[in-house]
């Protein structure tokens, strides 16, 4: 077994009178591509929240690589080494699609206040670099090439999706947290994001954690599966296995007939 | 103009820097020393000083902050203090004389040179701006302008009490204990009320006599100076790690945090360099206009600077830098000397100078109505304000807002 990346240790998270996540225990292997699925409203966004320090847990621990982050703030989490992407795309609209990649590589500038101002060659080279690296990963994320200036809003919908994976990965992270990565795609593309997602682990050697309705991509891919309902995790598995999980399947037909519609 | 100015590739707006510099230093050898003209033309670059420094906060990290005459007062107050007879129980009468020749050499007070001034000025203010940063950094729009105004009506307040705050007494006891700090004797007092601290120590610059009250052409230059650091140090972080790291704040806090962005430091760097803008600009004219009075420091000038940011266009260099001049003008110029008897000429009984906000306010609501953007717009926010491009957005579920008590 290949050691936890992340772990959850019981955590919970309350808004009010509102369980959103209800004392869940949850693990992420190195290397892995797992799913967190569950009906609207089971929390899913809400613990990919507190993984990256935007909610802090009502109770419980998260650790990184043996570390607690549980109240560490986002910026940090996001040095360390987790990156994500949102389920209503969160983009810098006003900014071009290259901007917002380099944006996403603030975590590995050095350049500060006087650096800025004077703008020695360290710093002339670093921006040099983060340009670069940005166009490639706009490439690399399948953007054409003469869409990396335009303004972010201006694109269309997939290619803002694609933008926003490019600017997580700009952080060099080891684990990828995609919220809804398909949402809003055509089969064909949806089958295209799973392959690239099958690609950023075997060649980047990326853990990926995905929120994900589609239950193709979700079957197709991961390896692993956790499904929560209203903030608990009722079932936890291989795909084939939470498939013939009764409870799975009572979750998804109270809400809408069967997993994925 | 504005058409033009979008087009420009970085190098060709590097000439066009070049162009506007060169006639901007040979602008007052079109004029005679002494004339009016060169006095408007000091003032509106001290107001581009501070109009930049503004920019920096509510432009480029979209900070709303309507208190910004704290920095002015703070910078103005620091030349005040540091320039004058004002602390005339200083060095037990005999002053404090630093790095100082010409007349301020002999007199009573403190007496520092003002490049020393300007950069404690920006010391005292990049602090002032951090501390107003810090309550502002858990709030969000409107609060930050409600705190921001408050903390510029309290500076205000200051400056008009000040005159009853003793401060001499505590300083000898404490901060003159200190190896080489001057006493102030228990005289002190913090500020001179509305009467102002007057006289205030001219600039006096290496190799140079100290400059006469009517060689405006010196005072001309030093401010053209001091525009041209700020306006070098504007697009400098512009184009930079932090200059994105502050677009990114203003324009989706969240997501900016999530890509490694540390809100806070982020924020106080704006408000402490913005801020730092308003205390050079303060501290030169502290010296230039000779005085340093409450009756300077009112809620209406955080307001007009305010709008020649706005007028200008919000995180727009070159929009602010011509907002800057153009309501300059209009204040110092346009109102008091060439339309000022208009009213009275059709028989009305006021002056225009009288109605100046009311104008400024008026040509701010038709700027926002007509053109939004501002009269030369960021290159980003062309199209926002015009609806191109808005809204490919898509997507359901509930958004992410960081939650009150989320780690910042
Ligand atoms: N910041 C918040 N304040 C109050 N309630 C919230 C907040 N964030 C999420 N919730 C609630 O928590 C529950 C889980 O939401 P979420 O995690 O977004 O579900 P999903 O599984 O669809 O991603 C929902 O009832 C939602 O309304
Ligand atoms: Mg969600």
């Amino acid at each position: 077994m290949t050691p936890a990346l992340i772990t959850a240790e019981s955590v919970s998270m309350r808004f009010g009178g509102l369980l959103a996540v209800d004392d869940v225990d949850f693990e992420l292997a190195e290397g892995a591509i797992a799913s967190v699925i569950g009906p609207n409203g089971a929390g899913k966004t809400t613990l990919f929240n507190m993984l990256t320090g935007l909610y802090r847990p009502s109770a419980g621990r998260i650790t990184f690589r043996g570390r607690e982050i549980s109240r560490a703030r986002p910026d940090r989490i996001t040095a360390m080494g987790i990156a994500r992407t949102f389920q209503n795309i969160r983009l810098f609209p006003t900014m071009s699609a290259l901007e917002n990649v380099m944006v996403g590589q603030h975590a590995r500038m050095r350049a500060g206040l006087f650096g800025s101002i004077l703008r020695p060659p360290w710093v002339r080279s670093e921006e040099r670099r983060v340009r670069e690296r940005g166009c490639e990963l706009l490439a690399y994320v399948g953007l054409a090439e003469g869409l990396f200036e335009d303004r972010a809003s201006n694109l269309a919908y997939g290619d803002q999706r694609r933008i926003e994976i490019a600017r997580a990965l700009a952080s060099e992270p080891a684990v990828l947290l995609l919220d809804e990565p398909t949402a809003g795609m055509n089969p064909s593309e949806s089958a295209n994001l799973t392959a690239f997602i099958r690609k950023l682990r075997d060649e980047r050697g990326l853990t990926v954690l995905m929120i994900e309705h589609d239950m193709k991509v979700v079957m197709g891919v991961s390896e692993r599966i956790t499904v929560l309902d209203h903030g608990l995790k009722i079932a936890e598995g291989t795909p084939a296995e939470v498939r013939g999980d009764p409870r799975v399947i009572e979750a998804y037909l109270g809400v809408a007939g069967e997993p994925g519609s | 103009m504005s058409a033009l100015l979008h087009k420009l590739p970085r190098g060709h707006e590097r000439l066009l820097v070049a162009i506007v510099i060169a006639a901007a230093a040979l602008l007052p050898l079109l004029f005679a020393t002494g004339s009016p003209f060169i006095d408007d033309a000091v003032i509106a670059l001290a107001f581009v000083v501070m109009a930049l420094g503004l920019n920096i906060i509510v432009g480029f990290a979209g900070l709303l902050d309507l208190g910004y005459v704290a920095f002015f007062a703070i910078g103005a107050y620091t030349m005040g203090w540091l320039g004058s007879n004002f602390f005339f129980g200083a060095g037990g009468g005999e002053g404090l004389h630093i790095l100082v020749s010409g007349r301020a050499a002999e007199l009573p007070g403190v007496h520092v040179n003002f490049i020393l001034v300007i950069l404690v000025a920006v010391v005292f203010t990049t602090i002032a701006g951090m501390i107003i940063g810090l309550p502002t950094l858990r709030l969000r729009g409107d609060y930050i302008a409600v705190v921001t105004l408050a903390f510029g009506e309290i500076i205000g307040r200051l400056a008009t009490n000040g005159d009853q705050i003793r401060i001499g007494g505590l300083w000898d006891a404490t901060v003159a204990k200190l190896p080489g700090v001057t006493e102030l004797g228990s005289e002190a007092v913090l500020t001179r009320g509305k009467q102002g601290i007057t006289p205030i120590d001219k600039i006096d610059l290496p190799f140079l006599d100290p400059f006469g009250s009517l060689d405006v052409r010196s005072w001309y230059f030093v401010a053209l100076a001091l525009v041209l650091i700020v306006l070098f140090v504007n697009f400098r972080l512009r184009d930079s790690r932090l200059g994105r790291a502050w677009v990114a704040l203003r324009e989706d806090e969240v997501a900016a945090a999530s890509m490694g962005i540390p809100i806070v430091r982020t924020k106080l760097l704006a408000y402490g360099i913005g801020a730092a803008f308003g205390g050079i600009s303060g501290a030169f004219l502290g010296s230039y206009l000779n005085t340093v009075n409450a009756d300077q420091f009112q809620f209406s000038f955080s307001i007009f600077v305010l709008a020649m940011v706005i007028i200008g266009g919000l995180g727009s260099i070159w929009g602010v830098v011509i907002g800057a001049v153009l309501l300059s003008f209009i204040n110092g110029y346009l109102i008091p000397d060439v339309l000022n008897a208009i009213p009275r000429d059709i028989g009305l009984d006021f002056d225009l100078t009288q109605l100046s906000y009311g104008i400024f306010g008026f040509l701010l609501v038709i700027v926002m109505v007509l053109r939004p953007e501002g009269l030369i717009p960021e290159r980003r926010r062309r199209l926002e304000l015009h609806g191109v491009g808005a809204g490919v957005r898509a997507g359901a579920g509930t958004d992410v807002e960081l939650a009150d008590d989320a780690p910042r």
